[in-house]
C-alpha cells in the first residue's frame, strides 16, 4: 500500500515528543496453525509514547499478533526487536519481565480470590517465605488509587461486575514496570465514565514513554486516543495510517476491501408469508431491549452487530434459551413466547448455535448419532418407541453426501474431523426434521473458504425451497451478500432495518459502531 | 506421527498396531487375558467349567448393579448410593416378606410378591430422591448420592437395629437364591434378562440415546430438543431400580435381610464400568463391555480366592485395578489424539 510505517510522521501536536527509535518492532512475522496461516509476514512498529491501534475484521490476525507480542504464542517465522535488540519471547512471564503486559478480552482471574490476591497472583510479596499480606494490600491499594478504580482490594472477584473485573485485569498490567501495554477491546464492558478514566490513564502512561497497542472496533475511540492505525486483513499487513486524519471510509475500505463475488452464491428471494415475528422483545438479562423483527418464507434476514450487541441473544430468546422479560414471539401466527427448544423444534424452528464444541456437538460420539439426535422419535430415525438404525444410517449417509462430508465416514467420532467438517455435521442436524424457520448463528465461524461456499449454498438452497432464514453473523460481508433484509443491533436494540439495495457496508457500519461517545 | 517413526519402520509397526487395538477395545481385553493366564498358572482349579459357572453365578449381583451404575456414568455422573439401595431393598423386602408370611403362612407366593414389591419400591425411592436432587436442584451427583447413601443406610440400620432379618418363606431362597433350570441358576436367568432389556433400552430406543447425549454434551442435547432434566431423573431411577432388583436376588441368596450387604458395591460397580471403558466424563460406554467388566472383577476375586490370597489384600488389588483402568483411559485419549489422521 501507499502508506508505510516510516513515511508518515504522525501528527506533530500529539505524537511522542521525539520520533524515537521504535520500542518494539516486528519484521516479517508469520504464524501458522494447522491448516491456517493466521499471520503472514506482518511488519509492525511501536514507538514509545504512542497509541497504536490495530484495526481489522474478526479473524484478520489481530489476536494472533498481540498473543505473540505478549509472549503467549511463538511466531513461526520472522523477527522481533525490543528496544532495537532482537529477542525471542518464550513465555508470558518473559514478556512481563521486559515490561510487556497484555489485557485480553478473556479474563485470567481466579473468581474465588480477592482483588488484591488476583493482582499479585504469581508475584506475591513475601517475608521470610510467608505471604506478606499487609504489603500485598498496600501495593494493591496504591495501584487502584493511582488508576482511580473504585475497587476494594479485599472484595472477591466473583462478586464483581464484568466492568469491575475488567478493571482488575487492567490493574494487573500495572503491577510492575511497564514498557508496552496491550489492550484488547478494553472498553467493551466499561461505562462512559470508566472509559474516560481509562483514557486518562492511557494519556498518563503515554507521557511516561509507554507504547500502547490498542484493539478496538469503535471508530470514535480511534479518534479520541489513537496516534497511528495498522490495518490487518486476512492475516496480512495492509497499511499503517494516521489515526487523526484518515477518513472513516478509507479505514473501512482498507479493512474489508476484498472480492466476494465468487464466494457468495446468488440467492433468488421469493418473500412469502410471515413465519417468525418478534415484537418488542426484552430479555430478563437485558441483552436484548425492545427488539422487533420478522422473517418471511423464502428470504434470508441478516442480523449484524458487534459481539454482545443482542443479535445472537434475540434468536436464542426465541428458541427458549434466554429468559424473556417482555414482548412476544410468534411462529406462523401462533404465540410461542418463552417455549423451550423441544417445543420450538416441534413447531418448525431450528436454531444452529455458534460454538459447535460448546453447544452443538457431542465430540466423542459418531457423526451418525450427532446428526440424528434432534429427530430420534421421527421417521426415518424411529417410530416414536424404537429406533430404526437402518433408516438412521441411510438418512445420515445421504445428508453427509449432500454436504460433502470429508471423509464420508459417519461412524467416526466428530472429534476426528476438521473444523469445517464438524460444522457440516452441525448443519446436517437441522435437516433431519421438517423446519420452516432456521436461525444460523455464526454458521461459518472458524471455517475455511471451501466449506464456506458449501455452507452458503446450503443456506441458499433452504431459502429457495421456501424456508425463512435468520442469518446471524459477525462477518459483515456474509450479511451484506446473502440477506435480502437486515437488522443492525447495537447494545441490545435494533438500530436499523435495511432492505435490498440499502444493505451496504457503509449503511450497516454506520449503525455498527458507537459514533460519538457523547 | 508417521514422520517420527520413519527411522525404524519395522519396530514401529507392531506397536502402532497394538496402539490401534488398545484404542479400539480399551484396556479390558488385555486385563482379561493377563488375569486368565496368571490365575491358571496359580491354581489348577481355576480354568474348569465348574469354577467358571461359579464365577458366572457370583457375578450376577455385581453385573446388575454395574448396569445401573453405567446409566449414571453415561450421563456424566455416578451413583455412590448403590450400596445403600442394595441394603435398604434387602431390609425392607425381608421385613415385608416376613410380616406377610407371618400373617398368611399358607400363601408363600403372595408373601414373596409383596416382599419383593416393597423392597424394590424402597430401593427405587432412593433413586427417586437422587433424581430429583440432581435433575431439579442441580446438586452434584457426588453429594446427592453420597448424602442419600448415608440416609438410606441409617434407615436400614434403624429398621433392623443392625440385626439380620429372618422369617422369609423357604421358597424364596429355594427359587431365587439357589434354584436352577436345566443346570443354570435362576439368578443367572434374571441377570441375562436384565442385560437384554438394558441392551435394548440403550441401543434401540430414543431414551437410550439421550443418556449418551446428556453425558456427551448436555447443552447440545438441550438444543436438540431433549428434556435433559427428565433424562437425568430417569438415569437415577433406572440405576436404583436395577440395583434394587439385584438387592432382592442377593437377599434370596443370603436368606436374610441385611443392612450391611452393599458396602463394597459403589467401588466395585464403578470399577467394573470404568475397566469396561465407560468414560467418567460421560457419553461413552457399552452394555456388553460393562457385563464383561463385572465378570472380570468377579473372576479376579475368584482367582485370588483359589490362589489363597488374603481377602484384605484383595481389596488392595481392586483399588489398584480401578486406578489402572483410569490411567489406561487417559492414555487411550492421548493415543486417540495421536492416531488422528
Amino acid at each position: 500500500m501507499t502508506h508505510h510505517p516510516e513515511s508518515d510522521g504522525g501528527p506533530s501536536d500529539r505524537a511522542a515528543p521525539l520520533p524515537a527509535a521504535p520500542l518494539l518492532e516486528l519484521r516479517g512475522v508469520s504464524r501458522r496453525f494447522p491448516g491456517v496461516l493466521a499471520l503472514d509476514k506482518v511488519d509492525f512498529q511501536l514507538r514509545p509514547g504512542e497509541v497504536h491501534v490495530l484495526f481489522g475484521e474478526n479473524g484478520a490476525g489481530k489476536s494472533t499478533m498481540i498473543s505473540m507480542i505478549a509472549g503467549a504464542l511463538r511466531p513461526s517465522e520472522g523477527e522481533f526487536r525490543f528496544r532495537g535488540e532482537p529477542v525471542e519471547l518464550n513465555s508470558v512471564h518473559h514478556a512481563r519481565g521486559l515490561g510487556i503486559s497484555a489485557v485480553f478480552q478473556e479474563f485470567s482471574l481466579v473468581p474465588q480470590m480477592t482483588v488484591e490476591e488476583n493482582l499479585f497472583l504469581g508475584a506475591e510479596s513475601t517475608r521470610l517465605g510467608l505471604l506478606d499480606r499487609r504489603a500485598l494490600h498496600d501495593r494493591a491499594d496504591a495501584i487502584l488509587k493511582r488508576l482511580g478504580f473504585p475497587l476494594r482490594p479485599r472484595d472477591r472477584v466473583l462478586h464483581l461486575t464484568r466492568a469491575e473485573q475488567q478493571m482488575v485485569e487492567i490493574a494487573k498490567a500495572f503491577r510492575s514496570e511497564l514498557s508496552v501495554l496491550i489492550l484488547d477491546e478494553p472498553t467493551a464492558s466499561l461505562t462512559e465514565r470508566e472509559t474516560a478514566q481509562l483514557f486518562k490513564l492511557i494519556e498518563q502512561v503515554k507521557a511516561q514513554g509507554v507504547g500502547v497497542i490498542y484493539i478496538t472496533h469503535r471508530l470514535s475511540e480511534i479518534r479520541r486516543i489513537g496516534d497511528r492505525i495498522t490495518v490487518l486483513r486476512d492475516g496480512r499487513y495492509v497499511a499503517t495510517v494516521d489515526a487523526q486524519t484518515t477518513p472513516e471510509g478509507e479505514l473501512v475500505r482498507l479493512m474489508t476491501g476484498r472480492v466476494y463475488d465468487e464466494l457468495f452464491p446468488k440467492v433468488r428471494f421469493k418473500p412469502g408469508r410471515e413465519l417468525l415475528s418478534v415484537e418488542r422483545l426484552t430479555t430478563a438479562s437485558g441483552s436484548v431491549v425492545e427488539a422487533s423483527l420478522s422473517v418471511c418464507a423464502g428470504e434470508i434476514v441478516g442480523l449484524a452487530g458487534l459481539v454482545g450487541s443482542g443479535k445472537s441473544e434475540v434468536a436464542r430468546a426465541c428458541f427458549g434459551l434466554e429468559k424473556i422479560a417482555e414482548g412476544h414471539v410468534r411462529l406462523k401466527g401462533e404465540e410461542v413466547t418463552g417455549q423451550g427448544p423441544k417445543r420450538m423444534l416441534k413447531r418448525g424452528f431450528f436454531y444452529v448455535p455458534p460454538d459447535r464444541r460448546d453447544e452443538g456437538l457431542m465430540m466423542m460420539r459418531p457423526v451418525r448419532e450427532n446428526v440424528s439426535l434432534p429427530s430420534l422419535t421421527l421417521a426415518p430415525f424411529g417410530n416414536g418407541a424404537l429406533l430404526d438404525r437402518r433408516g438412521e444410517t441411510d438418512r445420515v449417509r445421504r445428508l453427509a453426501e449432500q454436504l460433502n462430508l470429508q471423509p464420508p465416514r459417519i461412524e467416526r467420532a466428530v472429534e476426528a474431523f476438521s473444523g469445517g467438517n464438524q460444522q457440516k455435521v452441525l448443519l446436517a442436524k437441522s435437516r433431519t426434521r421438517p423446519v420452516q424457520v432456521f436461525a444460523f448463528d455464526e454458521p461459518t465461524v472458524g471455517v475455511d473458504v471451501g466449506t464456506r461456499v458449501a455452507i452458503y449454498e446450503f443456506i441458499r438452497d433452504l431459502c429457495e425451497a421456501g424456508a425463512g432464514i435468520l442469518l446471524i453473523s459477525s462477518d459483515l460481508p456474509e450479511v451484506l451478500n446473502l440477506s435480502n433484509r437486515a437488522y443492525v443491533f447495537y447494545r441490545g436494540r435494533v438500530q436499523a432495518e435495511l432492505a435490498g439495495d440499502e444493505i451496504t457496508e457503509e449503511k450497516v457500519l454506520s449503525h455498527f459502531f458507537e459514533r460519538d461517545a457523547a | 506421527m508417521a514422520m517420527l517413526e520413519q527411522p525404524t519402520p519395522g519396530a514401529a509397526a507392531p506397536s502402532l498396531w497394538l496402539k490401534r487395538l488398545f484404542v479400539r477395545l480399551g484396556v479390558l481385553p488385555f486385563l482379561l487375558i493377563v488375569a486368565v493366564i496368571v490365575f491358571t498358572l496359580m491354581s489348577d482349579n481355576f480354568l474348569t467349567g465348574r469354577n467358571l459357572a461359579n464365577v458366572a453365578r457370583q457375578s450376577v449381583y455385581l453385573t446388575i448393579v454395574s448396569l445401573g451404575q453405567m446409566f449414571a456414568l453415561l450421563t456424566g455422573g455416578f451413583d455412590l448410593s448403590v450400596g445403600t439401595i442394595l441394603a435398604l431393598t434387602s431390609v425392607v423386602g425381608a421385613l415385608a416378606m416376613a410380616a406377610a408370611f407371618g400373617a398368611m403362612p399358607d400363601a408363600p407366593g403372595l408373601a414373596i410378591a409383596i416382599g419383593c414389591l416393597a423392597g424394590i419400591l424402597a430401593g427405587t425411592a432412593i433413586g427417586l430422591f437422587n433424581g430429583v436432587g440432581v435433575a431439579i436442584f442441580n446438586v452434584s451427583p457426588f453429594i446427592m448420592t453420597l448424602g442419600m447413601a448415608s440416609i438410606g443406610f441409617g434407615i436400614a440400620l434403624f429398621l433392623t437395629g443392625g440385626v439380620p432379618v429372618y422369617g422369609m418363606p423357604q421358597e424364596f431362597g429355594d427359587v431365587f437364591g439357589f434354584g436352577a433350570w436345566f443346570g443354570i441358576d435362576v439368578p443367572v436367568y434374571v441377570a441375562a434378562l436384565l442385560i437384554v432389556v438394558v441392551y435394548l433400552l440403550v441401543n434401540w430406543t430414543p431414551l437410550g440415546r439421550y443418556f449418551y447425549a446428556v453425558g456427551g454434551n448436555i447443552k447440545a442435547a438441550r438444543l436438540s430438543g431433549i428434556g435433559t432434566r427428565t433424562v437425568l431423573f430417569a438415569t437415577y431411577v433406572i440405576c436404583a431400580l436395577l440395583t434394587a432388583l439385584g438387592g432382592m436376588l442377593l437377599t434370596a441368596r443370603l436368606d436374610t435381610g441385611e443392612a450391611n450387604i452393599g458396602a463394597s458395591m459403589p467401588l466395585e460397580s464403578i470399577a467394573a464400568c470404568v475397566i469396561a471403558g465407560v468414560s467418567l466424563r460421560g457419553g461413552v460406554g457399552r452394555v456388553e463391555n460393562v457385563v464383561l467388566g463385572a465378570l472380570f472383577i468377579n473372576l479376579v476375586q475368584n482367582g485370588m480366592n483359589l490362589a489363597r490370597i488374603e481377602s484384605y489384600l484383595q481389596t488392595v488389588v481392586l483399588g489398584v485395578l480401578l486406578i489402572l483402568a483410569v490411567v489406561a483411559d487417559q492414555l487411550r485419549l492421548r493415543y486417540i489424539a495421536d492416531l488422528k489422521d
